[in-house]
């Protein structure tokens, strides 16, 4: 046991044993003639999964509140989405019409393509400037130009929609747990587990709950965009200054005067943050759920990756990415934005803005009676870059399959496939005991039985070989990312030019939706784990690079003067000083690319990976809720397992470094 | 020394402990000390602290940082619920009365500055100075034309639309205080209002709030950690050390006679001249011949000059124009070079 307690000796000897019976686990199976070593028993499986489907069963036929059904409520909530969302949607896209079918007869036509132009070119004036009204115009041209008019239009109408019943929502649930200590001790965990479960998890009970179709996309998109401003919102009117407090209790405000005359507004351009992040998470979430039936541009993503068809796809996907600049850049604008001084004189001077816009709304719809192409962009007009897509990946895979095809072997069996021989090897039960006996030593017995009883769990669903898949790929692709982030970050925080180029290349990266991804991965190495772990890359590269970049800009620098003064050179100083000054936060980084990896390794089960996030898309077909919790409460743990360990570390370089009693 | 004017704010006793078992603490000890609180892991704030504040003085807290000077005046209005003691404010006790008269009083009677301004940065200058009154629910027009007095007031009459971003620190102030007046309050709390300003700036506000102080006649709580401060501004001092109030007196008896060594410390660097009158440094009696009469409550500083240019004593006169005693020149160098008297 003392030996055990000295570092070194206790890791190596974990990893001995973990290898050894990993290796051999299969005969010492034969030998023992004991099945249970590498299988979980049948028979000891938890039935969760059926006692789910069975609940969320009743639930739908059969629960009642005594004046109303289960399933009356669903309706209800139905109703009260699907009517903003048709009105918004004929406004945008379809236009109004009276009838149905056949009979339809158009009332009015949806918003011109100028005046939807006009309206977010005026809004970034508004918001920010001239420039930036150019920029998010020209994103919305290219839309028609490109002919993804429609279809973003139908994006953008779901977005409307949940953006302001995710944030008022979110600002709701904030503004109690900030009032009340108990709603947030109730809410938190929840919002910790929302934040872990893989998206796709919450796709089936809604499916079943809500049916296939818009309403169903719009539900899961705000559920899954509120725990970043209910958490904001909380923060935000926790970080008021005390005395901005005093001022609202000496003045003799009612509690409702505090909230709504002093705290809120004082707290805006943080909200204003979460507003942002509801935003882009909305325009993410809203492209996955095309698979439940939100329509729109995620919807020709997927139909163009079924159908392998790649110019659609990437048009579709540049789409996407142009959307999501624009929407990004204007509501940030909105965030930073200082109120201007008052406008005096008539109406009109008053509101240039909302003027112009009335007339170009009005104008357009005027003239589009007369001249169609003034209502709805030409379909004659529009380029499409489709053909040029196809060729241009065609001819890279021509002349560069070879290349492609070493790479992807290289990487296959020099790193991806001894790792998950390694993974795939390890015993159920010494999996258990070896994450109970890491939590143990990193954050004391507590942390240990939660790993273990969490890994127990994943074991007892049946889960334990696609768990491990899952930890494989999760694993190199978080040690590729590192590989690739942390020396970024290291470059952006030393040369402020790399940091200018590298900043806003991360910043990009990370505002694109998650399914964007997919696309070039795909067409470039086809199927399999490969693509998911470059994807994987892409995606949760972000954090690794902005942490690293962080915490080597935030070492005091005066420890940096003391090392230049000992005479260390470039080289010495960054690795003697910087960079175990900056490990906490390297840590941290580490920390949130592991929560991104394993977020969009889920969604890398489209592209043909075998691991829980194909057991929660096959429940996704399938319509199996329980299936499809049990395997999302896996990847959920796996997340929080990960997240405790690395935290627990975190913790100990920064007593270390004694930054942290 | 009585004070003739009627006591405003009566705080009586009043102690504010941090830690649980704060209030089973004070019910088994009547005052418990230091070591009795150690024990019992508790966190002294406030200690027993009583202070009576006269209506139309300028009443100094002073303190350094720690000494509990920020959490008695939030004591005193309530902002902090004190553990125990009590605070009398117009015959009623502030800490017993309901939350809604509580609004009510805040509202109409009490004004506070803050020593970070505390601003609301989404409101303009005027707006910013016409919330008080906005939260009572005063008409737009009625409170518009309250906050362009007090605005006017203090001195920033031209930027009623500014933000307080746009302001320096000074005129951010400057806002605060406006803010605070709007509502007329009879009690007037300032929180180490110029602390966060540089030195040339506080002293303009200084005298700026020695004019305002002159015109509006409010009763004043003042905190400050500045010793130099609180004798330029006080007319009566209350240091305290570590939650404690150690002396209360005006600035000329803590000068003459400390208290403690903690209070000595703090005066032995002040220029007497500054704080000394007359009637403190006089020999008693009366002279035959005289070189002019002077009142018995100027400052040694602005008659030094005057007293030892003369060859004669001065007669020094109370309010009554009654010769209290005589002061001569060796008196005066005697404070100036801190010689010792007799």
């Amino acid at each position: 046991m003392t030996a055990l307690r000295r570092p070194y000796i206790f890791w190596l000897a974990l990893f001995a044993v973990t290898w050894a019976l990993s290796r051999w686990s299969f005969p010492l199976y034969k030998a023992l003639d004991a099945r249970w070593i590498i299988k979980f028993p049948k028979a000891w499986e938890l039935p969760l999964e059926g006692w789910i489907s069975a609940a969320m069963a009743w639930l739908v036929e059969s629960a009642t509140f005594g004046l109303f059904t289960f399933r009356d409520l669903t309706r209800f909530i139905s109703a009260l989405i699907e009517a903003p969302y048709d009105l918004v949607r004929n406004l945008l896209v379809d236009g109004f019409q009276t009838g149905l079918g056949q009979n339809a007869v158009e009332v009015a036509p949806s918003l011109s393509w100028i005046a939807v132009i006009a309206v977010v070119g005026a809004l970034a004036y508004y918001a920010k400037d001239w420039k930036l009204a150019v920029l998010v115009g020209a994103c919305f041209l290219y839309l028609a130009i490109f002919g993804q008019w429609e279809s973003a239009m139908v994006t953008l109408a779901s977005v409307l929609i949940s953006v302001p019943m995710g944030a008022v929502g979110g600002l709701a649930l904030g503004i109690l747990s900030y009032r009340y200590q108990w709603f947030e001790r109730a809410l938190r965990p929840m919002l910790d587990l929302m934040q872990t479960v893989p998206v796709f998890a919450y796709l089936v009970p809604i499916l079943f709950l809500f049916g296939f179709g818009p309403v169903s996309a719009l539900v899961a998109t705000i559920i899954y965009a509120m725990p970043p401003m209910v958490r904001i919102t909380t923060v935000a009117l926790q970080t008021v200054p005390p005395e901005v407090h005093d001022v609202g209790k000496m003045t003799g405000c009612t509690r409702r005067q505090m909230m709504w005359k002093v705290l809120v507004p004082v707290a805006t351009p943080t909200l204003m943050v979460g507003v942002n992040q509801v935003i882009m998470l909305s325009l993410n979430m809203v492209i996955i759920a095309s698979m439940i039936g939100a329509g729109g541009l995620g919807f020709d993503v997927l139909g163009a990756l079924r159908r392998l068809d790649i110019g659609a796809g990437v048009e579709a996907g540049l789409a996407i990415v142009v959307m999501a600049v624009a929407l990004d850049r204007l509501s940030q604008a909105f965030a930073v934005r200082e109120r201007g001084h008052a406008i005096t004189g008539g109406f009109v001077k008053r509101h240039p803005w909302g003027v112009t816009v009335v007339l170009v709304i009005v104008g357009t719809f005027l003239a589009g009676q007369f001249l169609p192409a003034l209502q709805t962009y030409p379909d004659g007009a529009t380029v499409t870059t489709s053909r040029f897509w196809s060729g241009a990946i065609e001819w890279i895979n021509v002349n560069f399959f070879d290349t492609f095809e070493a790479i992807k072997v290289f990487f296959l069996n020099w790193l991806m496939l001894p790792v998950k021989r390694f993974f795939g090897g390890i015993p159920w039960p010494w999996g258990v005991v070896a994450l109970g006996l890491i939590g143990w030593r990193l954050g004391g017995w507590r942390l240990g039985l939660l790993c273990a009883v969490m890994t127990l769990f994943i074991a007892a669903s049946g889960l334990w070989p696609k768990a491990m898949v899952t930890v494989y790929l999760c694993g190199v692709s978080v040690l590729i990312a590192s590989v690739i982030g942390i020396p970024l970050g290291v470059l952006a925080a030393q040369n402020e030019r790399a940091g200018g180029i590298i900043g806003g290349f991360i910043d990009t990266l990370q505002t694109l939706p998650s399914f964007v991804y997919l696309i070039p991965v795909v067409m470039l190495f086809r199927v399999g784990d490969f693509s998911a772990m470059i994807a994987v890359v892409l995606y949760a590269l972000a954090p690794a690079v902005r942490y690293a970049a962080h915490g080597i800009r935030s070492i005091d620098p005066g420890m940096i003067e003391a090392g230049k003064v000992s005479g260390c050179t470039r080289r010495q100083l960054l690795w003697r000083i910087k960079l175990p000054l900056a490990a906490p936060s390297l840590l941290l980084g580490l920390n949130q690319t592991i929560m991104l990896a394993l977020s969009m390794l889920v969604i890398t089960a489209l592209v043909g990976t075998r691991d829980l996030g194909q057991e929660v898309y096959i429940a996704l077909t399938k319509a199996n809720t329980g299936q499809g919790i049990i395997a999302g409460l896996s990847v959920a743990f796996i997340a929080i397992i990960a997240d405790r360990i690395v935290t627990a570390l975190a913790r100990k370089s920064k007593e270390r470094l004694g930054l942290e009693a | 020394m009585t004070n003739p004017r009627p006591v405003k704010l009566d705080c009586r006793n009043v102690w504010k402990l941090y830690g649980t078992g704060a209030d089973r603490l004070l019910q088994d000890h009547v005052a418990p000390t230091l070591d009795d609180m150690r024990e019992a892991g508790l966190i002294g704030a406030v200690r027993d602290a009583s202070v009576q504040i006269h209506e139309g003085e300028i009443f100094v807290i002073m303190g350094l940082s720690g000494s509990g000077k920020s959490t008695l005046v939030r004591c005193l209005s309530r902002l902090i619920e004190p553990t125990a003691g009590e605070v009398n404010f117009e015959g009623r006790n502030l800490l017993t009365v309901p939350e809604k008269d509580l609004i009510e009083i805040r509202r109409k009677k009490m004004g506070m500055v803050f020593q970070q301004f505390a601003l609301l940065p989404h409101l303009t200058v005027l707006q910013n100075a016409a919330f008080p009154l906005d939260v009572q629910g005063v008409d737009r027009a009625t409170r518009e034309a309250r906050a362009r007095e007090v605005v006017e007031l203090v001195g920033l009459k031209g930027r009623e639309d500014y933000y307080p971003r746009e302001l320096s620190g000074g005129q951010q102030q400057r806002v605060g205080i406006a803010r605070s007046l709007a509502v007329e309050p009879d009690l007037w709390f300032l929180d180490e209002p110029f602390s966060a300003l540089d030195p040339l700036i506080r002293r303009e506000m200084q005298d700026e709030f020695l004019r305002l102080q002159a015109l509006l006649h409010k009763t004043i709580v003042f905190i400050t950690h500045d010793f130099d401060e609180a004798i330029r501004l006080a007319d009566r001092i209350a240091v305290m050390k570590d939650g404690e109030i150690v002396q209360t007196a005006t600035p000329e008896e803590l000068v003459l006679n400390p208290a403690t060594d903690y209070v000595g410390e703090f005066t032995k660097h002040i220029p007497r001249a500054k704080v000394l009158r007359l009637s403190s440094i006089m020999s008693p009696g009366d002279a035959e011949s005289v070189a002019g009469q002077l009142p018995g409550t100027a400052r040694v500083e602005d008659v030094a000059d005057q007293i030892e240019a003369a060859d004669l004593p001065f007669r020094v006169i109370d309010g009554a124009g009654e010769a209290i005693g005589t002061v001569d020149g060796r008196a005066v160098i005697d404070v100036l070079i801190g010689r010792s008297h007799g």
